[in-house]
């Protein structure tokens, strides 16, 4: 982005760029990162970061339900899933580092390149959209890639919900920025899914570990079909 | 408030169903609620439910949009005269069976009797919406609804490993029957543009799809009413089911497939073929011809009734087949003919199969065997039943004047005008199909003797059956009453034609009213007096008359000079109950006859043994040369794709992850 251009773009929409590249910054702190407590406040930040970018582009455009939107990132993603998750990690007592399935290098560099695609495939919509977040597109879109590698290179059951949440956070934030945001019924549609997703992933982590006394995904292995 | 319609209060008693059922399951374990109250309410509300349609055939067609299903895709119902006679005949039915229910549950088996009160109930409304859906979303939500049910209700017993095998075999085939519905649905609404059956009748869809569309709907609703090769899952599901869902699924269930099938013929599809109409007809008369033969041959009771439901299936098709015929040529009046020996065959197939299930029910409270080989004798212990179950087994046999004659006379009636038509190899085909039918009413009326005399006639072949009691009070009534259907639908049949008119005239645009109207009540005349007619009144008066005459006669002259001894005993000396006729000897000859249809394997005894066994399995050979092969096709391919499962999360999600990013890809260029 030449410096004239920066010129061009009002404030808020810097601001919003600013939210988007923190996300990104994020997505890749997340993606290295070896402890799961740290990881837990990682995800909280991006969710604040989230809820920052969408009340900005709700009081902007204003866009009513989008202020519904911000609250409600607000509630689950800042407050309600950090802390059942910090909850969670207590009863089960598992403060363990993670250990990947990949070495945290190779991740990172793989990661860039999802970033590269991520932005090459994004060009098109961004040039369709009219939203003052358009440029935001691709990295949101990065951040739904990033926080899936995430998910594939963890082996332990907390990180890979983690990373669960976290791509959700990229959704939300590219539909907040290709079109100001899904229609209610299905943004309450999705936040309720994570809710209970949650819950159910809290059952399974107990029944996983009364089974193999330990969170490793990897003993799941054994419950193949033969 | 607005006016309520008939079919508002259709719809009202389809869903007070549904709430006695909810009821009955808030008091799983409540008896003497369940069966005193809730099943005998149902059948009242049969009876409602009844009397709405017939007046609903008349009252001319009724839609409504329900405020249910998903946001912006709510529920359209109709009725119409061919819903009408549908729900009447469900309404009917249900009614008898409901009240017969309530006795039969009082001993509370498998699985508890709130849960099957709900299930029962749940069945009765799908198969309500299913005939006032007037969307295909409606239609499927209904249709599988439906199928679960069912599903559940046949295996209320699933403790018992085969009776699991034979649920799964329904559910299996009635879902990839819908999977044809489903499709079928989708290709008229793919040209229409929607998915109500507004929009499917209002767009003629052109070039091969409409045939597509037929052959879909085919397999479906094939599937459901047991055609051939889609049979296999009535025999074993039949018997593993309690007697009255047994009765429900066979009497009403395999009509909803009929219903369909007509809906989408005759109403939603516009031009017909004539070469359909030939398909259907020789799909039937093959479904039919195998499944009076296999019928012959059993010797589980139930399963010899299922086998002889396909037969009747089969006929259904066959005419339904033939009305094609008529309908693509522009014969209306036959077509109309044709038409209402179809539907009047579903209505006696209802009535007399219902009330042969429900007799084979009581029989197997009463003694605990199906095998036909273990019963006999019951005549003296269960009097009620056996005369009840006499009328079934007459009406199922087609003999005057009960009602399964009337439908299958009919039927030939309209074959005999076959003549007429613009084709010459169909004028040479379809007398051999009549001729073809005369065997299959033949046979079946062969296996209805074995099934009564077997059961019913000569002496018990087993200790146990000496304490066998008849059926309890709520049963008979429920007996009776499909009896009396049967009897009266025999005696008026121009009254039963006179309200099937509204819906061949819906259908093909004409109707036998007329012809019905005018000899009067006690004489049938389809098309004209001179060329064939049939008078049930006079059958009913002369046999009221000569039956005592004859019975009095022998007494008088015969008995006189005889004593006394136990039946079938031919002057021997020595013998014991196990002597009599069997069901395996009675059915020999058909067994030989007809070997080439079947897979047998046998066992038989050595001369010196001394434990002499001999063990006769006769198997559908479909089976093996059908199913088994596409068991195995399956499975090796399933074995292919089983190495995708390589039982790690994290290939399960790179899968994913590779497929997005493959499309995000492919979607960029």
């Amino acid at each position: 982005m030449s410096p004239s251009l920066i010129h061009t773009i009002p404030l808020s929409g810097q601001v919003i760029n600013l939210c988007a590249a923190i996300m990104l910054l994020l997505g890749f702190a997340m993606l290295s990162q070896r402890r799961v407590l740290t990881l837990i406040n990682l995800f909280m930040l991006q969710g604040l970061v989230l809820f920052t970018s969408t009340l900005i582009v709700a009081i902007t455009t204003h866009q009513n339900h989008l202020l519904w939107s911000a609250g409600l990132t607000l509630v689950l993603k800042v407050i309600a899933l950090p802390y059942i998750l910090h909850r969670l990690i207590r009863r089960l007592s598992v403060k363990w580092d993670v250990d990947t399935l990949l070495n945290i290098p190779t991740t990172m560099l793989v990661g860039i390149a999802l970033v590269v695609i991520a932005f090459n495939v994004a060009q098109p919509i961004s040039h369709l959209s009219g939203t003052i977040t358009r440029a935001t597109i691709g990295i949101a879109l990065a951040c739904v890639l990033l926080a899936f590698l995430m998910m594939i290179t963890r082996s332990k059951a907390v990180p890979q919900v983690i990373a669960f949440l976290a791509m959700e956070n990229g959704l939300f934030f590219a539909a907040t920025s290709a079109t100001y945001g899904m229609p209610m019924v299905v943004e309450l549609g999705i936040a309720l899914d994570v809710m209970v997703g949650m819950v159910i992933l809290g059952v399974f982590f107990f029944q996983i570990r009364q089974q193999f006394d330990s969170l490793d995904i990897r003993h799941m292995e054994r419950a193949k079909e033969q | 408030m607005r006016q309520l319609l008939l079919l508002d209060w259709v719809l009202i008693t389809a869903l007070g169903w549904l709430a006695i059922g909810l009821v009955g399951v808030s008091f799983p374990r409540r008896l003497t609620l369940i069966s005193r109250v809730l099943f005998p309410l149902g059948a009242i509300f049969g009876l409602v439910l009844a009397l709405l349609a017939l007046s609903g055939m008349v009252a001319g067609t009724q839609v409504r949009i329900l405020p249910l299903g998903l946001p912006d895709l709510p529920f359209h119902v109709r009725l119409d005269a061919l819903s009408g006679f549908f729900l009447f005949l469900l309404g009917a039915t249900a009614a008898g069976i409901s009240i017969y229910t309530a006795g039969y549950f009082r001993k509370g088996e498998g699985t508890a009797p709130g849960l099957q009160c709900l299930l029962y109930h749940i069945f009765l409304t799908s198969m309500a919406f299913v005939m006032l859906a007037d969307d295909g979303y409606a239609f499927m939500v209904a249709w599988e609804t439906m199928a679960l049910s069912s599903f559940f209700l046949v295996t209320s017993e699933h403790r018992h490993a085969e009776i699991r095998r034979a649920g799964y075999l329904y559910l299996l085939v009635a879902h990839i029957g819908a999977v044809g519905i489903l499709l079928s649905f989708g290709v008229m609404a793919g040209s229409a543009g929607d998915y109500t059956f507004d929009a499917m009748r209002d767009f003629s869809i052109l070039g091969f799809w409409p045939t597509i569309a037929f052959l879909l709907a085919l397999f479906g609703f094939g599937a459901k009413a047991g055609l051939l090769p889609l049979h296999i899952w009535l025999p074993e599901a039949h018997p593993a089911a309690p007697s009255p869902v047994s009765a429900m699924m066979s009497g009403v269930m395999l009509k909803t497939a009929i219903y369909g099938m007509l809906r989408v013929s005759f109403d939603l599809l516009h031009a017909q073929l004539w070469w359909w109409g030939i398909l259907l007809l020789l799909i039937g008369l093959a479904t039919a011809l195998f499944g009076v033969i296999f019928s012959a041959i059993q010797t589980d009771m139930k399963r010899l009734l299922a086998y002889s439901s396909i037969e009747n299936i089969g006929l259904i098709f066959v005419g339904f087949g033939l009305t094609l015929v008529f309908k693509s040529f522009l014969l209306p009046h036959l077509a109309a003919l044709a038409l209402t020996a179809t539907l009047y065959h579903c209505l006696n197939h209802a009535f007399f199969k219902s009330l042969l299930f429900l007799c084979t029910g009581s029989v197997l409270h009463a003694t605990g065997e199906r095998n036909l080989g273990k019963l006999g004798g019951l005549i003296h212990r269960m009097p009620w039943v056996t005369w009840l179950a006499l009328v079934g087994v007459l009406a199922s046999a087609g003999l005057p004047p009960l009602n399964g004659f009337v439908s299958e006379w009919l039927l030939l009636q309209s074959f005999l005008f076959t003549s007429g038509l613009p084709q010459g190899y169909l004028n040479m085909l379809l007398p051999v199909v009549a001729a073809a039918i005369a065997l299959i009413a033949a046979l079946a009326g062969f296996a209805m003797v074995k099934f009564f005399g077997v059961v019913f006639l000569g002496q018990p072949r087993e200790e146990k059956l000496s304490q066998a009691h008849d059926a309890g009070r709520l049963e008979r009534i429920g007996l009776l009453w499909l009896a009396a259907g049967c009897i009266l639908l025999g005696l008026f049949p121009n009254v039963v034609i006179a309200l099937l008119d509204p819906v061949t005239r819906l259908l093909v645009g004409s109707g036998l009213r007329d012809a019905a109207s005018s000899h009067g009540w006690w004489l049938l005349a389809p098309i004209s007096e001179d060329r064939a007619s049939y008078s049930p009144a006079i059958f009913f008066g002369s046999i009221a008359l000569f039956t005592p005459l004859a019975y009095w006669a022998v007494r008088r002259y015969y008995h006189g000079r005889l004593k006394r001894v136990p039946a079938w005993d031919c002057g021997f000396p020595l013998q014991t109950s196990r002597m009599q006729d069997t069901a395996e000897g009675f059915g020999q000859p058909i067994r030989r006859i007809f070997s080439p249809f079947f897979k047998r394997t046998r066992e038989h005894p050595s001369p010196f043994d001394t434990q002499p066994r001999y063990r006769s399995v006769v198997e559908d050979p479909l089976w093996y040369w059908l199913y088994l092969p596409i068991a195995r096709i399956v499975d090796y391919g399933t074995r292919l794709i089983a190495f995708l499962q390589q039982g790690r999360i994290a290939i399960y999600l790179l899968y994913s992850f590779v497929t997005l990013l493959a499309l995000l890809v492919v979607t960029r260029g």
